[in-house]
């Protein structure tokens, strides 16, 4: 069985029916903007583009993937379609990878639109893109990888958009891109170093502005970790609730 | 060659035993038909053998092979059709079809081909390009069918192929059946609706509270209902306020109530019609009809069952009206 041929055509399905509809490519194109603008109204001083990259691009990918898998894969829950795709005779793990794929190749090209708008108003020389590429692809990853386990734990769409928030919102305000790690109150501090976001924004904080506090190889690592531990764990909810 | 062989299957959900034990095969070629009322089991074990549900106890062989544990190892040689649509609403026929195709590893030219070929076989050549969220119930069930075989599968699943769809396309959908059994698909097919079942079928199950009550060839099971007598009486009132009367009157003879007044008298030996005509008369119950009634399928199904066809199939019907408004429940 050529299983390359239906990852390929779930991915490809995916990308025209969800993320190539002309709402979302807006939405990757408002988003960093609409952000970008609040840090500087938000902010008394002069603010640098370049200091606010790392942000955008973090929240970019976390808030384009995760609600979006998790909808899309809710969806297709209620519709019954999915079913379809759990009766193909590929692997569930091979099946989960290709459903998710179209999620984080959307986030990857969402955390590089705040990029593109940056180098026309910032001398992005410096930056350490490779740093940054890994970074975002890890960032993507984890964050779709969230999204897959609201997806498998919620049966309506609008439960899935409110769980994502539940996520999303505490991770925005501990990930140490508001507040700094070291400003936050020591009790918590544990829960900031639970959350995949404060690895991926500390490693682009590196390689962006040089201002990163916690070991490149480190958050790498435990990117992997989380996006592993969420992947093993949404698939394992996959099999238990779905394959009754 | 048995293509499909079951033993002992059994699935329990939260200590409810929704499939006791079954046993069957099906042959290579043959249409097998599985009825039985809501909540049978039918889906629940078409689920088993798809892959759809996990086993609890028992065996499945496909062509000998034991997948007991691994449906994905069977799954390529399986095409299936569940009672409700399960494909994209967004996509057109054509592009539903060759998205199957390719979720079987079909090569591109080759699932191209074939989706067009099952359009044109199936009468939705017009419609290929068409969204199959604007395909009728009927439409959509034969895309369905379609999509279930557009692999060419070794065996074909079909859940209620027939249930909530207009005359006009069950009766497509039977000579669809038809067709692809001739050209040497294997079928399994679960319905509620006798007459489509001894019409259709080689050889049949009836599954009720999850235990298969009788398996056997038509043929064979139309033996248990030969030599029995039946006269259908279509009366002009209420019988059941002289049901009671009538028993005790005539005890040797077995009694069914129909629908709209009707009721049926079973006697292994001949019998004449006056006494009965007599008694209904002195009743003030009028007898509109009498009729002698061939044995079929049916009456082996509700010997065997105790279940009223009638009370059956209402059932069904009402559960695919829900499923046609986007809910419904699974057997």
């Amino acid at each position: 069985m050529k299983t390359w041929i239906a990852f390929s055509s779930i991915l490809m399905k995916d990308m025209r029916s969800y993320y190539l509809k002309p709402p979302n490519i807006s939405w990757g194109l408002i988003f960093p903007i609409a952000w970008t603008l609040m840090f500087f109204l938000r902010s008394p001083v002069a603010v640098e583009v370049r200091d606010l990259l790392p942000g955008v691009m973090a929240l970019s990918i976390l808030f384009g993937t995760t609600s979006m898998l998790a909808v899309t894969i809710t969806f297709e829950r209620k519709s019954r379609s999915f079913e379809r795709l759990l009766l193909a005779p590929i692997s569930l793990n091979l099946l989960m990878l290709a459903k998710t794929s179209g999620a984080i190749m959307f986030g990857v090209v969402n955390a590089f639109v705040p990029v593109i708008f940056a180098s026309f108003l910032s001398d992005l020389s410096g930056i350490n893109w490779f740093m940054v590429l890994g970074s975002v692809i890890l960032i993507a990853i984890t964050s779709t990888f969230l999204g897959l386990f609201i997806a498998v734990s919620v049966s309506q769409v609008f439960e899935a958009q409110t769980f994502s928030n539940f996520f999303r919102f505490p991770m925005l305000f501990l990930c140490g891109l508001f507040i700094p790690l070291s400003d936050l109150p020591a009790f918590l501090r544990p829960v900031s170093y639970a959350l995949p976001l404060t690895y991926g924004a500390d490693i682009l904080k590196t390689a962006i502005n040089y201002n990163g506090i916690i070991s490149v190889p480190l958050s790498f690592l435990m990117l992997l970790i989380f996006s592993v531990i969420l992947f093993a764990y949404s698939t394992y909810n996959v099999n238990r609730k779905w394959i009754l | 060659m048995k293509i499909i062989e079951v033993e002992n299957l059994k699935k329990t959900f939260n200590g409810f035993t929704a499939v006791d034990g079954v046993n069957f095969y099906i042959n290579q070629g043959e249409i097998f038909g599985f009825l039985g009322p809501n909540g049978a089991g039918k889906t629940t074990t078409i689920n088993m053998l798809t892959g759809m549900a996990k086993i609890t106890e028992g065996k499945v062989k496909l062509m000998g092979e034991d997948y007991t544990r691994n449906a994905k190892k069977a799954q390529a040689m399986m095409g299936i059709v569940p009672d409700e649509s399960n494909l994209y609403e967004e996509l057109s026929g054509w592009e539903n079809l060759v998205f199957c195709g390719a979720l079987y590893g079909m090569e591109k030219y080759l699932r191209e081909e074939r989706a067009t070929q099952l359009l044109q076989q199936f009468g939705l050549a017009e419609a290929a390009s068409k969204s199959f969220k604007a395909y009728s119930k009927g439409m959509k069930r034969k895309l369905a069918i379609a999509a279930g075989i557009i692999h060419q599968p070794e065996i074909l699943f079909l859940d209620e192929p027939t249930t909530g769809i207009d005359v006009a396309f069950a009766r497509q959908i039977r000579n669809l059946i038809v067709d692809l059994h001739s050209k040497g698909t294997t079928i399994f097919l679960t319905t509620h609706y006798i007459e489509e079942a001894e019409r259709l079928c080689e050889r049949l199950a009836f599954i009720v509270q999850g235990k298969i009550v009788r398996e056997g060839t038509v043929e064979e099971m139309m033996k248990e209902t030969q030599g029995e007598n039946i006269v259908n009486f279509t009366l002009g009132g209420d019988f059941t306020k002289i049901e009671e009367e009538f028993r005790s009157h005539f005890p040797d003879f077995n009694l069914r109530m129909g629908k709209n007044n009707d009721v049926s008298i079973h006697s292994p030996s001949t019998f004449t019609l006056f006494p009965f005509v007599q008694f209904f008369e002195e009743r003030s119950l009028p007898v509109f009809e009498a009729k002698i009634v061939r044995p079929s399928l049916e009456e082996v199904f509700v010997k065997v069952t105790g279940i009223e066809l009638q009370k059956m199939q209402s059932e069904q019907n009402q559960k695919g009206r829900k499923s046609q408004k986007g809910g419904g429940s699974r057997s």
